[in-house]
């Protein structure tokens, strides 16, 4: 029972409650102190199976640690450290408690054992998220946070729901791998891939994350996808269709971020598009699979955090993060001008950085898979990625025309933040054997051949090289102020249209057909209750003769059917 | 502190021109290590010569062009949605 405790994140969701009572300093190194915490008592777990609760008959395992909740843990609270780094300068207690708060919430979720626990810190990642889009104190910001926290909570209803399910069908709640033959697999797995971004279930993501504050994109962008990723790989590794379904997402959010204007929705749809990599790779199934896909999300997360640390210090720093209105920057925040440059060659998978030695497992995964097709349009999805991040987000921040926009570089925080992130991507780039060792499974990969260097430079290199030739003859299209509907424009726009049309016409109806209807009830009402009234035909006193003669065809009748 | 920074390197144009130059040279460098050194490959056409160089070219270009053939098709104005926003209200 007391082993619960030794959760790492509930040592982040318990300590948030310490943070409104400190301020200033204090306030800080506290903030600072509870993630490292949570990561040191993370790298002293044994693997194996404990704090194990008995909840109405359940039997809960609130801690699960093994090779592939370890991987994705420790990226989490290295994150966590990241963004409390990054969020040095802020005071809002509310934001750094609903960071926490969050962040804690979803590394118990990744340790969860069984699928109710993890259905409570599933909910509870969503809460406290909801409350980071909410803290940027807009009317936008206030819509989105609740669209998002609606969204959010649907995948937590149809996560209980397949639990009750597989507990009255197979009767236990254990998390493991699930099968789509009966109705419980089919709730979780749509659970997951509310919280996954799928393809048409995936607008929330893009819709909420550029609504959040600064900071709190940061957050958002390390966990809730990331632990659908996780969970999809527990759950559901080597499904086929998932490996379709990764496949799309790394493709359409491809061609909606060059059209994007706010480049924290740029990098929102290029979020969506890295799990696709993942989800991909998780079913594909192989164990080269899913350790690239762990490998990747290991990589994503600090790499991605990097690119929106870098968009929200412009954004702190100016007041707006479209490109229309953004361009020569590199002049005030040359530093964060250089740690966005190594943030997008990571997710470019420029040789020597993060993303070249990790997404190339899955892709080899797919390959050797022999799925063709698939790696093909993958390797188109990633001449995309080379667009939106690599070129995009530094090109028309930093670079561009000049928007005459001066200002001071990043608070030094934020800047500290960048640079340890910015390190890591080279770092893993460079040396990527100690996180290869962390993996789930023993597979030997070597990344670094003279053909996947060549071939990935040439990809990578041709790409930019096929953006200097448009953009310099005026191919490129520009960067507008504009709004692009996807998905979601069935949620904010048709059904909200659909329902108002319904009750108008339904007022039009009252209006037109009410009143003939009304007279013609009135007099059917008077025509048909005639008859009952005191002098009508069937109100009259009868005689005892008529009486005498129902009584015998009754009861004639009666002996007919019962006597034979 | 809001200085005006001096024109820098990347302002002048000659200087941008050089950089695409030396991209294209890259570009071209690296096609002649490929026929050099040579490369594996898994299946029939990625064997040809400088299949990743095209494919990498084209798929860029021909992403871009179905964007802009998307943005015909999703564009609105930016207030689209807060004028349903404030007519919900």
């Amino acid at each position: 029972m007391s082993d619960v405790l030794l959760n790492p994140g509930l040592v982040l969701i318990v300590g948030a409650a310490g943070l409104p009572l400190l301020r200033g300093r204090a306030q800080q190194l506290y903030l600072l102190a509870l993630p490292l915490l949570a990561l040191a008592l993370l790298v002293r777990l044994s693997f194996g199976e404990r704090g194990r609760l008995s909840l109405f008959g359940l039997e809960l395992v609130t801690i699960r640690l093994d090779a592939l909740s370890f991987v994705f843990a420790l990226a989490f609270l290295i994150a966590a450290v990241l963004a409390v780094i990054y969020s040095w300068h802020l005071r809002d207690a509310t934001q750094h408690v609903s960071a926490v708060i969050y962040a804690g919430a979803a590394t118990a979720a990744l340790l969860a054992g069984d699928l109710i626990t993890l259905f409570v810190f599933w909910e509870l990642t969503a809460v406290a998220s909801a409350v980071l889009i909410w803290a940027r104190r807009s009317q936008a910001s206030y819509r989105a946070g609740l669209r998002y926290l609606l969204i959010q909570a649907l995948s937590g209803v149809l996560l209980l729901g397949g639990a009750v399910l597989q507990h009255s069908v197979e009767g236990h709640i254990r998390f493991e791998l699930m099968a789509l033959d009966n109705p419980a697999g089919w709730f979780v797995l749509l659970a997951f891939g509310i919280k996954g971004a799928f393809p048409f279930l995936h607008n929330w993501l893009q819709d909420s994350y550029p609504e959040a504050t600064p900071t709190g994109t940061v957050w958002l962008s390390v966990y809730t996808t990331k632990l659908a990723v996780y969970a999809l790989a527990r759950g559901f590794a080597g499904t086929e269709l998932l490996v379709w379904v990764g496949v799309a997402m790394t493709l359409f959010p491809v061609f909606y971020a060059v059209i994007e204007n706010d480049l924290r929705r740029v990098l929102s749809y290029s979020l969506n598009n890295q799990i696709g990599f993942m989800i991909a790779g998780v079913g594909v199934g192989t164990e080269l699979a899913i350790n690239g896909a762990a490998a990747h999300a290991f990589a994503h997360i600090i790499y991605k955090a990097l690119l929106f640390m870098a968009m929200g210090a412009v954004l702190h720093r100016v007041g707006t993060i479209k490109a229309s209105e953004l361009g020569g920057l590199h002049k005030s925040m040359p530093w964060t001008a250089r740690f966005c440059i190594v943030g997008s060659a990571s997710i470019s998978a420029v040789p020597l950085l993060s993303g070249f030695v990790t997404k190339s497992m899955i892709l080899a995964a797919v390959a050797e898979d022999g799925r063709w097709v698939a790696f093909a349009l993958l390797l188109i999805a990633s001449a995309g990625v080379v667009d939106h991040s690599g070129i995009k987000i530094p090109f028309f921040s930093f670079f561009a025309h000049d928007s005459g926009l001066r200002c001071r570089e990043a608070p030094a925080g934020m800047l500290l933040a960048m640079g340890l992130a910015a390190a890591l991507c080279i770092g893993i780039g460079l040396y990527p054997q100690p996180l290869y060792d962390l993996l789930p499974y023993a597979v030997e990969y070597v990344p670094y051949t003279a053909s996947h260097v060549i071939t990935q430079a040439q990809l990578v290199l041709f790409a930019a090289a096929a953006f200097s030739f448009l953009y310099r003859r005026g191919l490129y299209p520009p960067e507008i102020r504009s709004v692009n509907l996807d998905a979601d424009v069935v949620y904010r726009r048709a059904l909200p249209y659909g329902w108002h049309t319904a009750s108008r016409a339904v007022e039009r109806l009252r209006l037109t057909a009410g009143p003939p209807l009304r007279r013609r009830a009135a007099s059917t009402w008077v025509a048909t209750t005639g008859p009952l009234r005191p002098n009508g035909r069937l109100g009259t006193a009868w005689s005892t003769h008529l009486m005498v003669w129902c009584i015998v065809l009754l009861l004639g009748a009666l002996i007919l059917l019962t006597v034979r | 502190m809001n200085r005006t920074p001096r024109p820098g390197w990347l302002d002048d144009p000659r200087n941008v021109t050089r950089i695409v130059y030396g991209l294209y040279a890259v570009c071209a460098a690296l096609l002649v290590a490929e026929l050099v050194i040579g490369r594996k490959a898994e299946f029939g056409i990625e064997a040809w010569f400088g299949f990743y160089a095209v494919l990498g070219f084209i798929a860029y270009c021909g992403i871009v062009y179905a964007a802009k053939a998307l943005r015909r098709l999703v564009r609105r104005p930016e207030t689209y949605y807060q004028d349903q926003d404030v007519r919900d209200e």
